[in-house]
């Protein structure tokens, strides 16, 4: 009789961890392909707009970034609060855009010089005076295509905030 | 000698590995965005000859300093809120209001004879003051891209109604990658028919400085 007697004590059988590192494995190899490591280190505030009129940029290495905001609170004591251009990892003046574009195109093959596209990636509290001395130093240069990056969401919405 | 077993490596710590990893990934991760409104700036060129445009033809905006909007159009001059500029340009863009050679033929509008002629000739011009904040350009950037959309949306129906898509969605299967290349070609004459019909005449003034 004493085959069927139960276990001594209530003692809970431990639960398997063996496919613990399976799982993990998974979520970290998604992080792995989603992950697109940042080019530039941000020194500004950035937050950007909204729209639902977006469209999508294709070809990454076509894509110059311009941003623009307020230095973030470590740049504020030495650069102040007012909004200012980055250019890859400093902080710019709007006559350098032309020597960016310039190195920028240098890099790229000649043939895909023409489909190189500016994305602004502009704060959205900062003021139209800014970009437009970004716009019209674009134009000096003869780089029109321009992309105002924005976030995926409802304009009207995102301006109550 | 009898074999001894190969001793079985302890996975134990495999997970700990593992999470070390997945944190420093989640940490470092940025879900980059990389969409936005594309535009295109007019050329530098400076023209000595003005060109004439009807005023009736324009939808002229104006952002203030302080966000707000001014809309002078067809002999109207009222401040307007952002959410009613989408209706707004719709209505001035769909007028259709052009006699003869300026007739528009697909126009829904009211014909009104002080608004637009037609699609090709409506103008929408912006312009912004220096202190205008960004959000509220884009957003009203946004809207009228909306409008135009809107439009392209309704052309694109009423003309190939055999392909059971508006304009965005046609574009959307333009950029698609698994589109073969001969329904791109396809679509793409089908495309530039329907820009051409409504085109983006969009203008931006420089901005005022106060």
């Amino acid at each position: 009789m004493s085959k069927f007697k139960k276990k001594k004590g209530g003692e809970m059988p431990a639960v398997n961890t063996a496919s613990l590192p399976d799982i993990v494995f998974m979520l970290l190899f998604f992080f792995m392909v989603a992950t697109v490591m940042r080019q530039n280190t941000l020194m500004i505030e950035n937050k950007l707009p909204q729209a639902d009129q977006v469209e999508k940029l294709d070809k990454k290495s076509l894509v110059m970034y311009i941003y623009a905001g307020k230095p973030s609170t470590n740049y504020k004591s030495q650069y102040g609060s007012e909004a200012r251009i980055q250019l890859n990892d400093k902080f710019a003046d709007v006559k350098d855009i032309a020597a960016f574009i310039a190195a920028e195109r240098a890099a790229k093959r000649e043939e895909e010089v023409p489909f190189l596209t500016t994305a602004l990636k502009v704060d959205s509290k900062a003021n139209m005076g800014l970009v437009t001395d970004i716009k019209q130093e674009l134009r000096k240069v003869n780089a029109l295509k321009i992309n105002y990056t924005t976030r995926k969401g409802n304009a009207l919405e995102g301006l109550k905030k | 000698m009898a074999k001894r077993a190969a001793p079985e490596v302890n996975a134990g710590s495999m997970a700990d590995i593992a999470f070390l990893l997945l944190i420093f990934f989640l940490v470092t991760t940025t879900i980059e965005t990389d969409s936005g409104l594309n535009r295109k700036l007019p050329p530098m060129e400076e023209s000595d000859e003005d060109v004439i445009i009807k005023e009736k033809n324009i939808f002229q905006l104006e952002v203030n300093r302080k966000n707000q909007l001014f809309l002078k159009t067809g002999g109207e001059e009222k401040v307007i809120e952002i959410k009613e500029l989408r209706a707004a340009a719709v209505t001035f863009l769909d007028n259709g209001g052009g006699a003869g050679d300026n007739a528009c033929q697909f126009c829904q509008g009211k014909k009104n004879p002080r608004s637009s002629d037609n699609f090709d000739k409506a103008i929408i011009s912006l312009q912004n003051d220096r202190a205008t904040e960004y959000d509220t350009y884009i957003a009203v950037q946004n809207e009228i891209i909306a409008a135009y959309n809107e439009l392209r949306n309704r052309e694109f129906k009423r003309a190939f109604p055999s392909l059971d898509m508006n304009f965005i969605e046609a574009e959307n299967a333009y950029s698609d990658a698994r589109t073969t290349p001969a329904t791109k070609a396809k679509l793409k004459e089908k495309l530039e028919q329907i820009k051409i019909l409504v085109p983006q005449k969009f203008s931006e003034a420089e901005p005022k400085s106060n």
